[in-house]
């Protein structure tokens, strides 16, 4: 009896011990996660603590110090250069060690790895895309450079002694929470890194949409509602401008006009996983001439995903050969947008076309052969593995083409019929070493030295603005674009003969760019770059309204401080309301409005055009355009119910503005009735009175309130409870504040070129990655409010300020 | 006091052993002090569950308010889907106690049958 007692009981404890040990039972193994000295408790930093700390690593080739400020920033100082980039690598880990290596394991396509089969589609579509190719590729090309070897072994090193020495109980709380640990680091993960920047900046992508539109539409309407260069185009480079052109423009293959342009042909899937078509930014600079200071202000703030941890992480980095302060991507050595004595440096998205798809003739199944040029050529075949959670794993057979890859085919997309195959061209595929360029601009003097710099940049494409304490301010679109014919890459192209593929890039010295232009500023906002002087075909996704925004507001600006650099870049002035509010109003008939529809009419009517987060005018726009562009183009764009892109709002509103009775679309072809614009606009309001009243009725209405703006966490709903929500923020697409619900402005920098160097900056979000420390998300609320912190420009004898609150060493 | 004595040792012990063994230290920690400090199996199951209860509960509490409820109200949030920051003080508690509670019986019952008395002695 005793015995048995016993044994029950041993049996109930190693139960209950199993039981807590697993999330079999439970959602979250509860007793590996709530041990206080081994859970998620260990993630709970001391608020007031100070982190001082020696540490010592044989591969160091000196002594660097590190000096952590009020704001968790790390003032590095290194005797050496690869001990500096050895530290920073330290230094990413310490701070954001589960963010780099779930970033790079996205890109790579191993999620399943980590969530199972439901991160399989996911996976898939990245290893289709060539991530690992590209990146393998790449890492060929950095690794044989000399310089950029060693700066990525050092980062590398500097990563993994952090990993090396990291203790259970301190990993990071999401790896805690999904169960799972961390891998070394690896330059090939840098490089995974950057493709994956380079998928987010050039990913968006419409070929198959386009093709679907065609064939409903035909090429003119396409034209009209899908134009190449519009009348308020604001180009970055100043109107007036001359090109050159050093390469011949290639001629179309003689059967385009049957084979490409009016081929009709239709493509049933719509694709999975696109990057936001938003993702873009502001920069600007202002000579001298302009400033109250006499000397540059450059201002820049990339518009991304707004998440936590940041895709930013803020650092100064001081050796004998090189001061730069700005913020890094963890992931990669270098400052990336930033400055150092002498020179500033911030980027904007190019938005060019850079991913097209050709249609593929494979001789049978297997897909091995591919009919180009009249032969069956040898498709190369590549195997991919994708792990899943609790072992087992998937393979994926990918056939590569003169192209690229075979992304999409039946195996992938069941929607495909007639064994249709897509393989897509895309410049990420071409392999470029952008750390040469951020290693030259890190240590750049002078104009030639960031020319040099930017030379070595391929993709993805960049407006590269440049701003000098000598008084120099330039900006260069730079990067390899395809040397194209007019229209080649816009539809879905054959993949039977060399005529359509694009091999050869626009000479690097027609790119357009632009030095010292007398207007005394330049500016750039993912608009197209040039008007329709320039000689080259140039198809892209671009914004129009913010470069209208920020070049009419600077060509106003005379005595320019940063104080007034910071007004402009948390402006919310919405210049495509000033645009559709007149037609808009003009075309409500009131007659035929509801009670509730008048009410927000005149609430719309009243609305100084300033989308600011109080404010009930932007709310009933955006209902109002929606609801009017999905009445005038659903009905004929989705008749086939094929996957298509809808027409952008300002496309819609120049229609109306310049010729109203001329746009047939206002027509409802579903009614018997011909719907005029009257009839569309009032229409639109009176249902858009429907969401808008209930808005307001849960007191939402507010521009702030409606947006609810929030800043994720990487995994988005599955921790929402590490998110930043209900922020109260203006702002919008196409606006200057380009903030939306969860995206915007990710970084805000303003940098003053005079000496000593003024500079400010925010981001939202915090230097610290783990959702358990005070500085996981304390610059979210400046962030919201338009608030900027001074940068800390730090001289090595400064380590007894009052500002620091940490220091390690490096020996 | 012999209860007393233990919980506080199966505490201190459970402490100890978790600098070097994972989450379940506490259980070999009440096994052994339940074998030690003699005392009847519902007795010892007190203290072990009171033991590391306490340990787990004040550590959990402790680190929370250093670090001003920041990670806690998150996580009260992530794992009990309701702010309620004290109440996963209170599990953790729970967690902690529950299996060094049975460690601690399971010791005091092997010990009565290796030194051959009734339990209910």
């Amino acid at each position: 009896m005793r015995i048995l007692l016993f044994l029950f009981s041993l049996a109930l404890t190693i139960f209950v011990v199993i039981i807590l040990d697993t999330d079999k039972f439970t959602p979250v193994p509860l007793g590996r996660l709530l041990s206080p000295q081994q859970g998620v408790w260990q993630n709970a930093e001391d608020a007031d603590g100070r982190v001082e700390q020696d540490l010592r690593f044989p591969g160091l080739k000196g002594r660097a110090e590190v000096y952590y400020d009020e704001r968790m920033v790390p003032h590095v100082f290194a005797d050496h250069d690869e001990d500096a980039y050895f530290v920073q690598g330290y230094l990413h880990a310490r701070d954001r060690l589960w963010q780099m290596e779930f970033q790079t394991r996205a890109a790579a396509g191993r999620l399943s790895e980590i969530f199972g089969e439901k991160a399989l589609s996911f996976d898939r579509r990245q290893r289709r895309l060539g991530m690992v190719y590209a990146a393998e590729k790449a890492l060929e090309l950095w690794e044989n450079d000399e310089q950029t070897k060693r700066m990525c072994d050092a980062y590398t090193a500097g990563v993994n002694a952090f990993i090396g020495k990291l203790p259970a109980s301190k990993l990071p709380i999401e790896y805690k929470l999904l169960g799972y640990g961390p891998e070394l680091w690896t330059n090939l993960k840098s490089v995974l890194f950057f493709k994956a920047m380079s998928d987010d900046l050039t990913g968006f992508e419409t070929d198959f949409e386009n093709t679907n539109l065609l064939k409903i539409l035909g090429e003119k309407d396409f034209r009209m509602l899908f134009p190449q260069v519009q009348d308020s185009l604001s180009p970055i480079i100043p109107r007036g401008t001359p090109y050159t052109r050093s390469a011949d423009i290639p001629v179309a293959p003689s059967n385009a006009d049957s084979a490409y342009f009016h081929r009709s042909d239709s493509v049933w899937f719509a694709e999975a996983f696109k990057p936001d078509r938003d993702n873009g930014s502001n920069n600007w600079a202002v000579a001298g001439t302009r400033t109250r200071s006499g000397k540059p202000i450059l201002c820049n703030d990339p518009h991304l995903g707004i998440t936590l941890p940041s895709i930013w992480y803020e650092i100064q980095i001081s050796t004998p050969s090189f001061n730069a302060y700005g913020v890094s991507f963890p992931g990669l050595p270098g400052v990336v947008i930033g400055f150092n004595d002498h020179v500033a440096f911030g980027f904007t998205n190019a938005g060019r076309d850079m991913k097209d798809y050709y249609e593929i003739r494979f001789r049978d199944n297997t897909k091995t052969a591919y009919w180009f040029n009249g032969k069956w050529l040898k498709a190369d075949q590549r195997i991919e593995r994708i792990g899943l959670k609790g072992g087992g794993q998937v393979m994926d057979t990918v056939a590569y083409t003169v192209f690229g890859p075979v992304m999409y085919d039946r195996s992938f997309q069941d929607k495909l019929k007639q064994n249709k195959a897509y393989a897509l061209r895309w410049i990420a595929h071409f392999p470029s070493n952008p750390m040469r360029m951020w290693y030259g601009l890190n240590r750049a003097r002078n104009y030639q030295d960031y020319l040099k710099a930017i030379r070595y940049y391929n993709e993805p494409a960049q407006n590269m603005l440049f701003a000098s304490k000598d008084g120099d301010i330039a900006l260069w679109q730079e990067g390899n674009f395809p040397l194209r014919w007019a229209g080649q890459g816009d539809f879905v192209m054959p993949g039977t003969d060399s005529s359509y593929l694009w091999d050869t890039f626009i000479p690097r010295e027609d790119n357009p760019h632009t030095l010292n232009p007398v207007q005394g500023y330049i500016s750039s906002a993912n608009q197209r770059p040039v008007d329709s002087t320039y000689p080259y075909f140039i198809p892209g996704h671009y914004d129009l309204y913010r470069g209208i925004s920020i070049n009419r507001r600077l060509s106003r600006m005379t005595d320019i401080t940063t104080e007034d650099m910071k007004k402009l870049q948390t402006d919310n002035y919405n210049v495509f309301a000033e645009h559709a509010r007149p037609i808009l109003l003009k075309y409500a008939d009131r007659n035929r409005l509801n009670a509730d529809a008048k009410r927000f009419a005149d609430m719309f009517a009243r609305w100084d055009l300033v989308s600011d987060p109080g404010k009930e005018g932007p709310t009933v726009l955006e209902h109002w355009i929606d609801t009017l562009s999905a009445m005038v183009f659903r009905d004929e764009l989705l008749r086939n119910g094929l996957p298509v892109t809808m027409p952008d709002d300002f496309i819609l509103v120049q229609y109306l503005i310049r010729d109203s009775t001329a746009f047939r679309f206002t027509d409802d072809v579903n009614t018997p009735a011909v719907e005029t614009l009257t009839d569309m606009v009032t229409e639109a309001l009176n249902r858009a009175s429907v969401p808008l009243s209930e808005l307001e009725r849960n007191e939402k209405l507010t521009w702030g309130r409606f947006r609810d703006v929030t800043l994720y966490h990487l995994l988005r709903t599955n921790m929402l409870p590490f998110a930043r929500k209900g922020l109260d923020v203006g702002g919008g697409q196409h606006i200057i504040n380009a903030t939306k619900h969860a995206h915007g402005p990710s970084w805000r920098m303003i940098v003053s070129l005079t000496t000593p160097i003024e500079a400010y900056g925010v981001y939202p979000g915090g230097q610290s990655g783990n959702p358990g420390s005070p500085f996981y998300d304390d610059m979210a609320g400046a962030w919201a409010k338009g608030e900027y912190y001074r940068l800390w420009i730090m001289k090595r004898d400064e380590s007894g300020d009052k500002r620091i609150r940490g220091r390690l060493t490096f020996n | 006091m012999k209860f007393i004595v233990s919980t506080v040792l199966i505490a201190l012990l459970g402490y100890a052993l978790g600098l070097f063994l994972p989450w379940w230290s506490i259980v070999p920690a009440a096994f052994l002090v339940a074998m030690f400090i003699p005392q009847k199996p519902g007795w010892s199951l007190l203290s072990g569950f009171l033991g590391a209860a306490l340990l787990w509960g004040t550590m959990a509490a402790w680190i929370s308010g250093n670090n001003h409820g920041v990670l806690a109200q998150k996580l009260s949030a992530l794992i009990l889907k309701k702010d309620q920051p004290p109440l996963l003080m209170l599990l953790t508690a729970l967690v902690g106690g529950l299996p060094a509670g049975m460690a601690a019986c399971t010791a005091s019952l092997l010990r009565g049958i290796l030194q051959g008395r009734h339990i209910s002695s």
